[in-house]
């Protein structure tokens, strides 16, 4: 079970927003890199956010560059899973691949500053703010055993390949 | 039941009969990365315990978005990639050669490959008819161990394009059109696939200025048939052996079709700050620009330098306007050289880049200032994205960045040409 308070952002929130070009001289020094996570959409977000808590975003979340670095900063800033409507096919992919959850469900029945409580294996979201109750769709199976493993690192090396 | 290009490859490549929707751990024939997403991928290679590349001579290394370095820390980075291409073996593409999509279909790329980059713009190979996509840098790091990665087999749209472009519209006003009609999240997880006669037509330069941009309309590869355009651009490369015919099925089963008629397009624009904001070029004529960049994997090949040459021939831009050329490759440069379009362009005023990505992410070579707006021929104008979040992107085709040039506001080319 995941618990924490939400961030809300908007449609169309880009790898740009979430970790800008201009700081690729900093993505081998990553708790550099993590100070400016998400500067361009909220500025404050990185000083107000706290392990555990959640990200809700409107609709293609992550679109732009294939920059892992987008979902490793979200992830190392302290961030439990990403809600959003939908979410860019390659963030998608490495957000999982590190082991950081990504559910697509109705993000509009949540509020930033709302207290979810999120249940991965059920597949809900317990919004303990409002009293609604949300379900996520399905991740396919595939990403699932990645997730479970912790990320495709710790995957292939316990497996040796992929396995279908 | 026949199958799309995607079907196909991704079928072939699995040794399995893929259909949209299947789960299939394909081969992969080219993997890629580049100096901002390498370092990573080179982490994640050496933590997931692999001794060595699978297949070092289709594996390369490109320093091409800082390049050269502009601080230190960059510098290291590229050092970082110079001692593991020495260590393992596998090709590197240093500073000055170009953007590795531009190298990639000059010189690896072959119709019916399955070919993985950490770098999202990797889609620019479907031009040639490679199942080419964008990943992040532990997907590739695994690809450099494996060879293989596992894909979902997307569902296609065709898009049938057919009739002549109208003087002044070009291969990049089609697909900036096709975005601002689907938008940018219209064709996700999808495979965008072009047919029709106008695409039967397109140079190869235009094809991959269209395929480079599938992933703007969040698209996982977009696919052009492998034809005699291809053969003949395989072959002005030394590469006529590595050509096959690459087509879809008659009876393939498509998600959807659009049709576009070439001949209803207009030069078109996108405006700040997403890929989808489009409006035809004539009716932004008061927009104020400071800064014009013709380059990047989406236009910056020789028949764009071609293009814009020939507008700027004999011409300065408007005062205040700074123009800023940068090629795509290293062969597109001396080409260019040879064919005099870069003395036309030096004449009229450009600013000259080493071929590389320049400034189209925002790292250097043309960083905007605050309130500052720049027509650019790149593929991308969020916000921030050219290293100042208080800068204004617009994105157009090379005759459009130079007529906006020389008129320093958005201009429709067809009214300097």
């Amino acid at each position: 079970m995941l618990k924490g308070k939400t961030f809300k952002f908007g449609d169309g929130i880009s790898t740009d927003h979430i970790i800008p070009g201009r700081y690729a001289h900093l993505r081998s020094d990553l708790p550099e890199l993590v100070k400016h996570v998400l500067e361009d959409a909220d500025p404050d977000f990185a000083a107000k956010v706290k392990a555990g808590d959640f990200i809700v975003a409107g609709s293609n979340f992550g679109l732009g560059s294939s920059r892992e670095h987008a979902p490793l900063v979200i992830k190392m800033a302290g961030v439990s899973a990403i809600l959003a409507k939908s979410v860019a096919r390659i963030f998608f992919r490495n957000a999982i691949n590190l082991g950081l959850p990504v559910l697509i469900c109705d993000t509009d029945k949540i509020d930033g500053g709302d207290e979810l409580e999120v249940d991965l294996s059920a597949g809900t979201v317990k919004n303990i703010s409002n009293g609604s109750l949300l379900t996520f769709g399905k991740i396919p199976e595939v990403m699932l055993h990645i997730l479970n493993e912790g990320g495709l690192i710790p995957y292939i090396k316990k497996h040796g390949g992929f396995r279908l | 039941m026949g199958k799309t290009l995607a079907e196909k490859i991704l079928s072939n490549k699995s040794g399995s009969d893929a259909r949209a929707g299947d789960i299939v751990i394909a081969e992969v024939d080219l993997s890629f990365v580049q100096d901002t997403t390498g370092p990573l991928t080179v982490r994640q290679f050496q933590a997931s315990g692999f001794e060595c590349l699978i297949n070092p001579t289709r594996t390369i290394l490109f320093i091409d978005h800082a390049a050269p370095s502009p601080n230190s820390a960059l510098s290291n980075d590229h050092t970082l990639l110079r001692d593991f291409a020495r260590q393992h073996g596998c090709v590197i593409s240093d500073i000055g050669d170009g953007v590795c999509h531009q190298i990639v279909v000059e010189s690896f790329a072959r119709p019916g490959d399955v070919i993985v980059g950490a770098d999202s713009h990797t889609v620019t190979a479907g031009g040639l008819g490679a199942f080419a996509t964008g990943m992040g840098s532990s997907d590739v790091a695994i690809a450099f161990g494996l060879g293989k990665t596992w894909f979902r087999i997307p569902e296609s749209f065709k898009v049938a394009v057919s009739g002549d472009f109208p003087q002044g519209v070009y291969a990049k006003d089609l697909i900036l059109h096709f975005i601002g009609q689907i938008g940018a999240d219209g064709a996700t997880y999808k495979a965008l696939e072009f047919s029709g006669d106008a695409v039967e037509k397109m140079s190869m330069s235009g094809r991959f200025t269209v395929a480079n941009m599938a992933v703007e309309a969040g698209a996982k590869v977009g696919l052009f048939p492998a034809d005699e355009i291809t053969q003949a651009h395989l072959a002005s490369q030394g590469r006529g052996g590595d050509y096959q015919p690459v087509s879809p099925d008659a009876d393939a089963v498509y998600e959807k079709t659009i049709k576009i008629n070439a001949a209803d397009l207009e030069p078109t624009v996108s405006m700040p700050h997403t890929v989808d904001n489009t409006a035809p070029a004539r009716e932004l004529k008061k927009i104020k620009i400071h800064q014009v960049v013709i380059g990047t994997c989406t236009n910056g090949r020789l028949e764009d330098l071609s293009v814009a040459a020939g507008i700027l021939k004999g011409k300065k831009p408007a005062q205040g306007v700074r123009l800023i050329v940068a090629p795509a490759s290293r062969r597109a440069l001396l080409e260019a050289i040879e064919a005099g379009y870069i003395r036309t362009l030096v004449e009229a005023g450009a600013v000259i880049l080493p071929p590389g990505c320049g400034p189209c992410l925002g790292l250097h070579q043309g960083v905007l200032g605050k309130e500052e707006s720049c027509l650019s021929t790149a593929n991308r104008n969020f916000e921030g994205r050219m290293g100042n979040p208080r800068g204004f992107i617009y994105l157009g085709s090379p005759a459009t960045a130079a007529a906006t040039a020389l008129t320093g506001e958005i201009t429709d080319p067809r009214e300097v040409m």
